[in-house]
């Protein structure tokens, strides 16, 4: 058994996929790091003490998982989504009653979305209060900032899409507030969002546009330059 | 005769030691630091975050199994809900709306704390974050008087006892250490925190306060009911 699975590991196959051995000394670790594209992003090494659970919780990293939960989630979500009224809701309707396992995937998005919000609010506060935004890290603390307004967005743009009474009022409260600048420029803002003066289809398509493309993949670069950055300015 | 070697000196920020590096003319100007103990990425943090991201998505899975995301009936203009709120993360604000005028705390307030979150970093005053009462006391206190006097005050005046209450209570831990001097224990952890702690705390605190209040005691007209009259 041992030794069929070292063949395979020696297999010239395997080895055009994973340039390295198994990795069972330092050297074949290292390998198994900056050899695989995902994993690169971290350093061959990493100080112990920033590995240890209690000085990050993971918040970060858990902010990057619920991410790519809710990507997968939301992609399937949209193979039975129309963004058109009244079609929106009685999508919502079939995933409860029609698609199979579409309630679940409806409720782990969801939740997903909201945990989101909250995790990446803990992360925040797990950095100030580990002093992780003092120099050199000060950009990447204003990133982050961008990033949870960015995040806020992103569940508040959803939170419309499903067309029903807690949607449609919610985004009604929310684009009042937007009114409140003064100087005309908040009725802009909230024409601009909406397409309109009030929350029908158009603001529909919109925030759909929005949630499902735009807010995605800024934040997604975003994300990108954050790693980036927690490498470049001498890691966590 | 130039010298081939610049010296430099560092101060970083996480450690308290001056650090004195030599850097050679056509070296590029880094200071490395190899005094952390170091592991391997591999397996130790990598085990760790697949290890997390599995136990995270065990939850959600579970969470969903048991509850199901709210679907009301369609949207209806003509029908508005009462009250009419906004997401958990905007009651915050929706609740100081109560309170201010729309720009006021629709616009002015929100747009102050980001921007005030942005800046944290550069704020070069008490970079080795000491605490707030290790020198100046007398000053520090009568500062700290005065501001939160003025910042109740007018809380008072627009009757926003959700923002008094815990600046009050903030106020009461940050002034003991200044009053009871303790060497050990909590009081004494209480004197070493610095102002950006406390600052970021008390705004913590009106976050968690006014959201709560938002999410479990509001309902009709935003009147104040309590979480078991319902949750609106
Ligand atoms: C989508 C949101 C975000 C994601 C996915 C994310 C991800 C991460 C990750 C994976 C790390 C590595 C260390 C750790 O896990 O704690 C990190 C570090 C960091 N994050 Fe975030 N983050 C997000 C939002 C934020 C926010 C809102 C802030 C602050 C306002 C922030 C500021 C920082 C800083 C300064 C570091 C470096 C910390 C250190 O060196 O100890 N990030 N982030």
């Amino acid at each position: 058994m041992k030794s069929l699975w070292q063949r395979l590991f020696a297999s010239q196959v395997w080895r055009s996929m994973f340039r390295h051995g198994l990795p069972e000394s330092n050297r074949t670790r290292a390998e198994a790091i900056f050899y695989n594209f995902f994993l690169h992003i971290h350093p061959t090494k990493v100080r112990k003490r920033s590995v240890k659970f209690s000085y990050t919780w993971g918040l970060g990293g858990l902010s990057f998982g619920l991410f790519i939960v809710l990507t997968v989630t939301g992609a399937l979500l949209m193979l039975y989504y129309r963004p058109s009224v009244p079609q929106a809701y009685w999508d919502m309707k079939d995933l409860q009653y029609v698609v199979s396992s579409g309630q679940f995937l409806r409720n782990m998005h969801r939740w997903a979305a909201h945990a989101m919000v909250a995790v990446v609010f803990l992360h925040m506060l797990r950095v100030f209060y580990t002093g992780s935004y003092r120099p050199p890290k000060e950009f990447n603390w204003v990133i982050g900032v961008v990033l949870l307004v960015f995040t806020i967005l992103l569940s508040y743009t959803g939170y419309l899409l499903p067309w029903d009474q807690l949607a449609f009022w919610g985004i009604s409260v929310g684009t009042n507030m937007a009114r409140a600048v003064p100087f005309g420029v908040g009725d802009n803002i909230s024409f601009l969002l909406l397409g309109g003066n009030i929350v029908g289809e158009n603001a529909l398509v919109r925030f759909y546009v929005l949630h499902c493309f735009v807010l995605p993949v800024a934040a997604t670069m975003l994300m990108g330059i954050h790693f980036w950055r927690v490498r470049k300015d001498g890691g966590v | 005769m130039s010298k081939d070697f610049n010296v430099e000196q560092t101060r970083d920020a996480k450690q308290v030691p001056t650090r004195i590096a030599f850097i050679k003319g056509r070296t590029a100007a880094r200071v490395r630091k190899e005094d952390a103990e170091m592991v391997m990425t591999f397996p130790n943090l990598v085990v760790k975050e697949i290890i997390a991201f599995e136990v995270m998505v065990i939850l959600l899975a579970v969470l969903s199994l048991i509850i199901d995301a709210p679907l009301e009936w369609i949207a209806n203009p003509e029908h508005t809900p009462n009250p009419a709120k906004a997401p958990w993360y905007f009651l915050g604000l929706q609740e100081l709306l109560h309170y201010f005028p729309p720009v006021v705390g629709g616009v002015i307030l929100p747009a102050l704390a980001v921007m005030a979150l942005i800046v944290i970093p550069y704020f070069k005053i008490n970079i080795k974050r000491e605490g707030l009462w290790k020198e100046h006391r007398r000053e520090t206190f009568l500062t700290l008087v005065v501001a939160v006097g003025i910042v109740s005050l007018v809380l008072l005046l627009f009757k926003v006892y959700a923002m008094v209450m815990p600046t009050l209570i903030m106020t009461g831990f940050m002034l003991t250490p200044y009053f009871i001097k303790r060497e050990h224990g909590f009081i004494a952890w209480l004197g070493h925190r610095p102002l950006s702690w406390w600052v970021m705390t008390w705004f913590v605190m009106v976050v968690v306060v006014l959201t709560a209040i938002g999410t479990l005691f509001r309902g009709p007209e935003w009147g104040w009911t309590w979480p078991w009259e319902g949750i609106y």
